[in-house]
């Protein structure tokens, strides 16, 4: 567990991604079977206890502290799992707890009568620290800014294998993950894991050059469809059993009842989820409000029930479509919809279009009269190859919005970044004062940011703890996917995906935009 | 009442770590929430004299009259008596007695002995004015020599990294660089510009600390493998940009909480506090035999609830002048 409980604190602590990424790799190169893999198990989420909850761990220590004393605490500490670890008073005998595996056997086992008694103990036993990560386990609420996929990516680095392999099997794999270590550390073939609840890694686009790219390319080789402005998912269907993939294959089949208790059939396919009555897209804030909840609510499915517009098909029947070329898919998936009458799904219709020239029309077209992002653009001979292969799909965006707004406030970045002010928030006119519309710590180079940072610390007003704020006069042109109405900031307005396109050095701040100007925007989404 | 709660000693006119300037000061200690300059006349320690004038100029008081430890001073029918506080070098509790009455206010304190400050000594008394900078259960401070393995292990693990260590220059930085001296850790220790002076009095009043060199004209790829000691604002800011792959150490009492660590960007967080922890304040309580607390600096409302658990007289005091920082400020 002591080994447990440094890993944790690292993990917690150091900004950098890539040591964390070192330190998972050591552990799981350094401690043996079967506790590397309980320790996967709790850094990616994966493990719970039935009996073991943090409602329980609060009254263990109601039991020994005053519950004034530890409502005051709590309140200061911010965070029941570090309050607990910290108020439970030190007796000075510690001695080292049981390893990780023998802990959650002890978790499992152990009668919910006699748990209090076992959690008392274990924390009298623990030292600081590791008290901080026996809270932490014990409560499954990590709160160490770590992701699944950090996780995968340090096995990866580990053992060489590909990061697409190791997702490739995950959902199929039990705990703790003996196969899949013998596998990675090339002692046995990759695990074989139940086809039928798998997720396969998905194809990737890449943008498009218009100045490069379109003038070598043959229009008459590529097809199109809009770019749909949903979140990527795979469904894969079982005959009988239904499985929800986002697209970095987390299971997201309880947040979307009404999509998986509706379709049927075997096979895997690709395509965008999209919230909306009779097939009709709704904003990307419905979809958000519905992304947000683990489990739908009955008023959701109602307003916002969810569809998949279907695009491509991995697997026909049990048939391994993946090498075909995407014509024969899309003959495929078009035959296997009609085979298959389905109330949530629909496919993607393409675009027929002569030459670039055309196509361009069609994308500026269909953003201005429908909002759409844009159009993907997919080479017809090619097959479905995991990953982001080069060649095969272009995204072709809609030309980015852009907005001249007043940088307001600066703030200290993480890691590399940590002496400088990169984190920008800026706002646009309203009437005689600035209002916030967002916020962006990237689309500069370098040198910039040395620049913006000696001007933060040239022009500030006042300062509150790690944030400046600065005086209204510096103007950065800000690009953005959209624009959508929000009751969270003051301006009302809310930006997707904005970024720095351009200090303007130059503009007086009294040329930037208002929010008028944002009304536009926020129409046309 | 002998003494108010705004710490003034009304029979012989005199305050108590005052924060805005009067006639006549006793000031328990060097760190600026306590001793401020243009008082009349200060009656303090002569380390914290030495301190105040280092930190604020000759001139920062009329006069100043220097009382050793354990000395009575008898001003009119009040006897002022200075104690070990245990918190900086020089810092004191100021025991006030006054027909059969006893008072006694702490300063900032802490218990354990430590070798750049005059260890704490228990004083018996009837009210007593406490600090409750770590005044609630949660603080639970470890062993200092525990700490500094951390930090030692830390710089063994990462030779091609500098590690900077934010204390503050009073009190703090003297510390950590004798409790790494006296782990065996004999390596010359870089300061940051701001700890030149007092480490350099620290040394003067016979506290030595080894091979201090600036942090100075050394170029980048030398200060792999070595400890800086600079102030907690410096360690993050462009000062760092001139060490190797900084690791931002923080040592102080807050530093228990890693959410708090994480928030304010400090990797290798070191619990080493010059005040009590909670076990501390409340066992001072009991062993002081005071029936009356007053509470102060820091977090009064836990412990005053305490004391009134204990069956004691306490009351919180809100003296003006000092800012509940939340740690940011001098401990």
């Amino acid at each position: 567990m002591k080994r447990f409980a440094q890993l944790l604190e690292l993990l917690a602590l150091t900004p950098s991604r890539n040591r964390k990424i070192t330190a998972l790799t050591q552990y799981f190169a350094e401690v043996p079977d079967p506790d590397r893999g309980f320790a996967l198990a709790v850094l990616t989420g994966a493990l719970t206890f039935r009996n073991v909850k943090p409602a329980l761990l609060k009254d263990i220590v109601l039991a020994e502290v005053d519950p004034t004393l530890f409502a005051m605490s709590y309140d200061y500490v911010g965070d029941l799992g570090e309050t607990i670890a910290l108020i439970w008073p030190h007796h000075g005998e510690q001695s080292d707890l049981p390893s990780l595996t023998d802990l959650i056997e002890l978790f499992n086992t152990t009668s919910k009568s006699e748990l209090p008694k076992l959690i008392a103990s274990l924390l009298t036993r623990a030292g600081i620290n590791e008290r901080w990560a026996l809270v932490k386990l014990a409560t499954g609420a990590l709160r160490i800014g770590l992701s699944a996929r950090l996780a995968k990516t340090a096995l990866a680095e580990m053992s060489g294998k590909d990061l697409q392999e190791i997702e490739e099997v995950w959902h199929g794999l039990k705990l703790p993950y003996l196969d899949l270590f013998a596998w990675l550390d090339g002692k046995a073939e990759r695990p074989d894991i139940d086809q039928s609840a798998r997720f396969h890694p998905l194809m990737l686009s890449n943008p498009i050059d218009e100045e490069k790219d379109l003038a070598k390319l043959d229009p008459a080789d590529f097809s199109a469809e809009w770019k749909w402005d949903g979140i990527r998912v795979q469904l894969v269907l079982g005959g009988g059993t239904v499985s929800l993939f986002s697209r970095t294959g987390d299971d997201i089949a309880t947040a979307f009842p009404d999509i998986v208790d509706n379709v049927s059939g075997l096979a895997v396919l690709d395509g965008e989820l999209l919230v909306g009555k009779n097939f009709e897209p709704g904003s990307f804030n419905d979809l958000q409000q519905r992304l947000n909840k683990k489990v739908a609510s009955a008023k959701h499915l109602k307003e916002s029930p969810a569809f998949i517009r279907v695009y491509d098909m991995l697997f026909d029947g049990r048939e391994d479509v993946r090498p075909l070329e995407w014509t024969q898919r899309r003959a495929r998936l078009e035959a296997w919809m009609v085979a298959n009458p389905q109330t949530r799904l629909d496919l993607s219709e393409v675009l027929p279009f002569g030459d670039w020239d055309n196509l361009a029309k069609l994308r500026r077209q269909g953003a201005d009269e429908h909002g759409h992002e844009g159009v993907m653009i997919k080479l017809r001979s090619s097959p479905y190859v995991p990953g982001r292969p080069k060649g095969f799909w272009f995204k072709w965006k809609r030309d980015p919005n852009v907005v001249d707004a007043v940088l307001m406030y600066a703030q200290r970045g993480h890691g590399k970044r940590s002496s400088f002010y990169s984190d920008y928030t800026f706002g646009v006119w309203k009437g005689n004062e600035i209002v916030p519309i967002g916020k962006a710590y990237f689309g500069f180079t370098d040198e910039e940011l040395k620049l913006l940072d000696k001007w933060v610390r040239a022009n500030t007003i006042q300062a509150f703890g790690p944030v400046r704020e600065v005086k209204k006069k510096l103007v950065f042109e800000v690009a953005f996917d959209s624009a959508q109405q929000s009751t969270r900031h003051k301006s009302g307005v809310a930006l997707r995906f904005p970024r720095i396109n351009r200090i303007r050095w130059d503009k007086p701040a009294s040329e930037a935009g208002t929010l008028e100007d944002m009304a536009v925007f926020v129409a046309a989404s | 009442m002998l003494l108010d709660r705004n710490l003034h000693i009304r029979a012989i006119d005199a305050f108590i770590d005052p924060s805005t300037p009067k006639a006549r000061a006793i000031v328990t200690h060097g760190h600026a929430d306590h001793a401020r300059s243009g008082h009349g006349a200060v009656l303090a320690t002569p380390d914290t004299i030495a301190i105040m004038k280092t930190r604020y100029g000759e001139d920062c008081a009329g006069t100043f009259e220097a009382l050793e430890f354990g000395v009575p001073l008898l001003i009119d029918d009040v006897t002022i008596t200075l104690y070990p506080a245990g918190h900086i070098l020089g810092s004191a509790q100021v025991l006030v007695e006054h027909k059969g009455q006893r008072v006694v206010v702490t300063g900032d304190y802490k218990r354990l002995p430590d070798r750049t400050a005059q260890t704490f000594e228990l004083v018996e008394c009837n009210l007593l004015v406490t600090e409750a900078t770590f005044g609630l259960p949660v603080f639970q401070h470890p062993h200092p020599k525990v700490e500094i393995g951390r930090l030692l292990a830390s710089v063994r693990a990462n030779p091609e990294r500098a590690h900077l260590v934010g204390c503050y220059a009073l009190g703090k930085a003297q510390r950590v660089i004798a409790l790494l001296r006296d782990a065996g850790y004999d390596a010359p220790i870089y300061l940051h510009g701001a700890m030149l002076r007092l480490c350099a009095l620290y040394e003067e009043l016979g506290v030595p600390l080894g091979d201090l060199r600036p942090a100075l004209d050394v170029p980048k790829a030398a200060f792999a493998g070595q400890i800086v000691i600079a102030p907690p604002s410096a360690i993050r800011d462009r000062w760092s940009r001139r060490f190797p792959d900084p690791v931002t150490c923080q040592a102080s009492g807050w530093m228990s909480v890693k959410q708090r660590a994480r928030q304010a960007l400090v990797e290798l967080p070191l619990v080493i506090s010059d005040h009590c922890d909670w076990g501390e304040l409340g066992q001072t309580i009991r062993e002081t035999k005071a029936e009356t607390v007053w509470v102060t600096h820091g977090r009064e409302d836990a412990l005053v609830y305490w004391c009134q658990q204990q069956g004691l007289t306490a009351e919180p005091l809100n003296i003006q002048g000092f800012e509940d920082d939340g740690g940011e400020g001098e401990e």
